[in-house]
């Protein structure tokens, strides 16, 4: 909300100069205090010096090009050629007449009348810079300002003529932007929702007196109009929402016999630009005008396209309206509708209700008769409108928050009163005044409620003082329990006993309030899987991984892109209605499809060599049946409220690495080592070691992986957690990522619940170890970690260590499709030196068991 | 050397002869001192103290001498070979020292070639600074809760006192989650986690929320889509704005020090009454002065936990009350860590990362 201070100003006590920073930061610093928020400070791009001048004479003079041009000698005071402000003229200014030379191209003025001068050194908006310039054969030594070329209105013929503007007694030389109000501060406010009725000069002025503790003038300190039989008005409301009725009051007030050419004046123009609003025509300007100083959005009719009387009520299927955007627009049934009924009882739709008007009654450059409207409608009503039409106007913006229903009169007579006077005509008395408001109900405040909130122990006094202070109607309740307080009509929002408890303690101010750390509690630390979670991430980046973020969104075809099976679970995926790019509406469903995206905008910053990690939630399972809509402020059922869990998809933390280029840099020391399967696979059996969960490795073949490079990680009970291996060389030709780039992704939390319980001790072993070592010859298909698992189990309890250190393959001497797996096994007992018989006993054990389950023959 | 040895037939030393004893003492001396080598050395023990030497011999003459002689003799001999057992040793010592030194120098590596085999890795400051905030709540005694971020628009709006039609409901740049029925969002606040505990956890309760958010903003250098918040609420007896004050003020310090000042400023919730934002200004470690010349700070929203978000988790409003807060965990990082464009926090470069090394 922009605040011109000069107009906040005339509605409440602003001490020292609005036209100062000095003063304008002090406006925003009491109105932050009381919760109106600071954003910004505007001053008009405009510096002088702009001056009153007179002009005392002009010849005109004809071009051959047809222009035609004034010479005029302005009077401008001390800024007169070799005056006090001007003592060394530029070379060329002096004149014969000794006033200041300019050329002007307007001719809306004769000698004697005063105008605007901006002078050199003068910039205007758009950053025009005046100086003296020679043109049309003499030296302009400044320039005669029109309206537009100040900012100020709109462009009307010719330059500014201050007589005509009832300017009079002014000095030549005098400064004509203080005089115009164009050296004004505005301040621009953050108004939140609930104080509607600081989208007004009334509302910023009332809590700027509150805060400030000066005198609040209202400008709707108006004694009602009688009503009287002035242009009929029902209401008419079949279908009200959460049962209120879409209006409440209207007011409709006529002028007659207004000057159709009559303008706005230029202060009228120039605080409506200063609040953000366009100047458009005298009647229009007068309604916006009164918008802004009350909080009352009205409308102006032209009385005599109405045909008949005024009936406010709900659209009828089918109905269209016109609105002053030329938009045609589709009505719906829950729009409220301004409509007029013929004799012949034929409705016409002249608006949507507190939102913007029709074309058909709007006013025109031939309107001299004026029917004001101004109600109050429901707030609910006008803002479902303006939403479902997409009209955020700013009568809109003030009904949806809430307006001031006791206003409407008043605000009427406030805008009527401005049209009489810039625009002549007459009020026609006897305004309707349809009123059908309901008595606010009051609300109780506990007389120890404020302290029990705050924690400050308010004065009963002041606690009176300040929702007095806020317009409230404030009885005692009896034995001193409280306050029966009935909020003023302009505060919708205050309807809670701790909407007023925050009335007295912002007012009182928050910096009174002490600062007490609650007692320590006695909490339970991060849960096992909080603290899980560290650990992986920490493991992760000690081991050389480096974490980033990616944003969860992906494309509708992630999927294909990934060469997922039609069946993959990893498939259904969460869409957005509203996505921020159409290109990517889906939710990821697994990490990996985002960190690749974080891989290749790192590759094409020129970094190759990369171990790259990501924690986080993931989206699974695609959409379920709808959440049920249940009202807040009430607990739900135990069956809604499990509705509402089951309808929120499942969200499992995941953890992914991906890897690409050189997994040990190359360097002094020698070669390096590029990233393969191994890493990604190694990655992710860190990851399970790290929480503690036992998982199994085995091949698979799953998407996007190699379908020969693709490792299966499995926990006790069989639940596959994770993958990790090289990536399909498609998908990595399709994502455009370096070849051979590896992945490992893993279910964190299906990982973290199998995690073993609290670990039982072992006893550490002092007696020597016995190191045996086999070399087994199997079939290429067989996988080393059952071999390795068969060699464990055979070997019994005595085994200490299994650790595979060769791998070994060779036509001639193993023969073609055989591998030799060389093992050493590290045996120790607990309580004895093992024999030398004892140890190759349970080698040949463990040897004996992988020759049954896998065909094993030791070599020898 | 040879000079000073004495070949074997020779008339032998007498052990009663101190003066030719102690010639042979200063022979054998003068050779081990001259030994310039390991080598050397070994060879002078050799003729000096070897069993053919002629202090061997003369040693071994001893038995042969009637007792009123040994007494003497020994005594002359005993000291005479220990001198010369003692100067080899000495002598061995310091020959041992200078080939060691020897080896050691040709040894001699470049200790300042980079040594970097192994990369290193690095946590993303975001999340180290999650885990920072998550530490300074357990401290006080508090939990770490956590909840979905595709939420349920009850949890997200109803459940925290935005009806239907609130106006902030449209204020909050929601996406939403297809189909337009699902009545699911992506959470615009990590607020929803309110309700969550309440109805989980029951009362009292003093939970700490840090998570992810979504907002329909674009990404630019202060804005982005997807954003951290913490979110903070406690509900008990007695509990007061006082005590909302007294634990922001404590946390604003954990973040940014001890020369932080924090202020309330009125503000608008629907869920929280009275509401307030919460503004900072501190000096930093480098001296300086932030939030003070350019006006506050905003640091985050805060107020009491109103009266019908407790409803709507069963809690009664006359018995207990409480406080909540939500902190952007992006904009604390911007502040603590001078960080000037939201984009290196969310594009996932590495070099952005790795800055910050395994904390931030």
């Amino acid at each position: 909300m922009l605040i011109p201070l000069d107009w906040l100003a005339e509605y409440t006590e602003v001490a020292g100069n609005t036209a100062t920073d000095e003063v304008a930061h002090r406006v925003m610093t009491d109105l932050t205090r009381v919760g109106l928020e600071e954003e910004d400070l505007h001053r008009r791009d405009l510096t002088g010096p702009v001056v009153v001048g007179v002009v005392k004479s002009f010849t005109t003079h004809k071009f051959g090009n047809g222009k035609v041009i004034n010479w005029c000698q302005v009077d401008v005071g001390p800024y007169n050629p070799g005056g006090a402000r001007n003592p060394d003229p530029a070379p060329g200014t002096v004149t014969e007449s000794g006033y200041r030379g300019i050329i002007c191209g307007a001719h809306n003025f004769a000698a004697g009348d005063t105008v605007v001068v901006s002078l050199p050194g003068a910039v205007l908006p758009g950053g025009f810079a005046i100086a003296a310039r020679e043109t049309y054969d003499h030296v302009s030594d400044g320039m005669i300002c029109s309206a537009r070329e100040l900012g100020v209105g709109t462009d009307h013929a010719g330059i500014i003529v201050l007589d005509e503007l009832g300017y009079a007694g002014l000095t030549p030389g005098q400064d004509a932007l203080a005089l115009l109000g164009l050296d004004q501060r505005t301040v621009e406010l953050n108004v939140t929702p609930d104080r509607g009725y600081c989208f007004s000069m009334r509302g910023v002025a009332r809590e700027y007196a509150l805060a400030a503790r000066v005198p609040f003038h209202d400008p709707v300190a108006l004694t009602d109009l009688e009503p009287g039989d002035g242009h009929p008005v029902g209401f008419r409301d079949e279908a009200p929402i959460h049962g209120v009725p879409g209006v409440d009051r209207f007011v409709a007030l006529e002028v007659r016999g207004i000057d159709p050419a009559a303008v706005s004046p230029l202060w009228l123009q120039r605080r409506l630009l200063d609040a953000g609003m366009r100047p458009v025509s005298l009647a229009v300007d007068v309604t916006n005008y009164t918008m802004l100083a009350t909080g009352q959005p009205l409308h102006a009719y032209d009385r005599d396209r109405l045909a008949g009387r005024i009936e406010v009520r709900r659209a009828r299927a089918g109905e269209k309206l016109t609105t002053l955007d030329d938009v045609v627009r589709d009505l719906d049934p829950e729009d409220l509708l301004i409509t007029d009924v013929d004799e012949a009882g034929h409705s016409r739709v002249l608006g949507l209700a507190g939102v913007m008007g029709g074309a058909d009654t709007e006013v025109t450059t031939t309107t001299r008769n004026v029917l004001l409207e101004a109600a109050h409608f429901d707030a609910v009503s006008v803002a479902r409108t303006a939403r479902r039409h997409k009209i955020p106007s700013e009568a809109a913006r003030r009904f949806e928050r809430g307006t001031d229903p006791a206003i409407c009169n008043a605000a009427a007579q406030f805008a009527a009163a401005l049209l009489v006077e810039f625009g002549g005509g007459t009020i026609v008395p006897g305004p309707t005044d349809v009123d059908r408001r309901v008595a606010p109900t009051p609300v109780e405040l506990g007389a120890g409620t404020p302290a029990r909130v705050v924690g400050v122990d308010y004065d009963q006094g002041d606690v009176e003082r300040i929702l007095t202070g806020i317009g409230a109607e404030v009885t005692r309740l009896p034995d001193g329990a409280g306050w029966s307080v009935t909020a003023p009509s302009w505060r919708p929002d205050l309807t809670h006993d701790v909407d007023l408890v925050e009335e007295i303690a912002r007012l009182s101010g928050y910096d009174e309030i002490p600062f007490v750390v609650p007692p320590a509690q006695f909490g339970h630390g991060l849960t096992p899987a909080q603290r899980a979670r560290r650990s992986v991430a920490r493991a992760l980046a000690e081991d050389g991984f480096t974490e980033v973020l990616s944003y969860p969104f992906v494309a509708a075809d992630v999927a294909d892109t990934l060469g997922l099976p039609a069946d993959d679970p990893r498939r259904p995926a969460v869409r957005l209605v509203n996505p921020l790019s159409d290109e990517e509406p889906a939710l990821r469903t697994f990490l990996l499809p985002t960190l690749l995206g974080a891989l290749a905008r790192n590759v094409g910053r020129g970094i190759k060599d990369l171990a790259l990690f990501e924690t986080g939630l993931v989206t699974v399972g695609g959409h379920r049946a709808p959440a049920p809509a249940l009202p807040g402020g009430t607990r739900p059922a135990d069956a809604d409220l499990a509705r509402l869990l089951q309808a929120v998809p499942d969200q499992p933390w995941h953890a992914a690495v991906v890897l690409a280029g050189e997994r040990e840099p190359r360097g002094w020391w020698g070669e390096g080592r590029p990233a393969d399967w191994t890493d990604a696979v190694e990655a992710v059996r860190r990851v399970a070691a790290t929480t503690g969960t036992p998982v199994t490795v085995h091949a698979a073949s799953v998407a996007p992986w190699h379908p020969g490079r693709c490792a299966e990680f499995r926990t006790g009970d069989g639940t596959v957690v994770g993958h990790a291996g090289e990536l399909h060389p498609e998908v990595v030709a399709r994502l455009e990522l370096p070849a051979r780039t590896v992945a490992g992704e893993v279910d964190l939390d299906a990982l973290i619940a199998r995690r073993e319980g609290l670990v039982q001790a072992v006893p550490v072993s002092t007696f020597p170890p016995s190191w045996q070592d086999v070399a087994l010859v199997v079939d290429e298909a067989v996988p080393a970690a059952e071999v390795e698992s068969a060699l464990t189990e055979g070997a019994g309890t005595l085994l200490e260590d299994i650790r595979l250190f060769d791998v070994y393959r060779s036509e001639e001497h193993l023969g073609a499709g055989k591998k030799s797996l060389a093992y050493r096994l590290t045996f120790r007992a607990p309580d004895r030196t093992l024999t030398a018989d004892e140890a190759s006993a349970a080698r040949t054990a463990a040897t004996d068991l992988a020759a049954a389950r896998h065909g094993a023959v030791v070599r020898a | 050397m040879s000079s000073d040895t004495q070949a074997p037939g020779e008339t032998a030393l007498s052990p009663l002869d101190a003066e030719g004893v102690g010639a042979a003492v200063e022979a054998a001396l003068a050779a081990i001192a001259a030994a310039g080598t390991l080598d050397a050395l070994k060879a002078a023990r050799l003729a000096h103290t070897g069993d053919k030497s002629p202090l061997a011999l003369a040693n071994r003459q001893i038995g042969r001498l009637d007792a009123a002689q040994k007494a003497a003799a020994g005594k002359l001999m005993g000291a005479s070979r220990g001198r010369v057992k003692q100067a080899v040793a000495a002598r061995q010592a310091e020959l041992d020292a200078e080939a060691l030194a020897h080896v050691l120098a040709t040894e001699t590596v470049d200790v300042t070639l980079p040594v970097d085999r192994r990369p290193r890795g690095a946590r993303h400051p975001l999340e180290a600074l999650l885990e920072r905030i998550a530490d300074f709540f357990v401290s006080m005694g508090w939990e770490i809760g956590e909840g979905p971020e595709v939420e349920a628009q009850w949890f997200n709006f109803d459940a925290l006192n935005f009806g239907p039609d609130h106006p902030a409901r449209q204020m909050q740049d929601t996406f939403y989650v297809a189909p337009e029925d699902s009545n699911l969002v992506l959470r615009t606040h990590t607020s929803p986690v309110q309700a969550r505990s309440l109805l989980s956890r029951g009362v009292p309760l003093y939970v700490a929320v840090p998570g992810k958010v979504f907002r329909t903003d674009e990404l630019d250098s202060t804005h982005t889509p997807v954003f951290h918040q913490i979110e903070g609420i406690a509900v008990d007896r007695g509990l007061t704005m006082a005590h909302l004050k007294g634990t922001l003020d404590r946390f604003a310090k954990a973040m940014f020090g001890e020369s932080v000042t924090t202020r309330l400023r009125p503000a608008y919730f629907p869920f929280t009454e009275p509401s307030a934002e919460i503004d900072l200004r501190y000096t930093t470690r480098e001296g300086e002065n932030i939030g003070h010349n350019t006006g506050w700070i905003e640091w985050g929203g805060c107020g009491m936990v109103h009266p019908n978000v407790l409803r709507s988790a069963g809690i009664d409003p006359e018995v207990y009350q409480g406080f909540a807060f939500g902190m952007g965990v992006e904009r604390t990082l911007l502040f603590r860590h001078g960080i000037e464009d939201m984009h290196d926090i969310v594009e996932g470069d590495v070099r952005f990362s790795q800055h910050y090394g395994m904390d931030a």
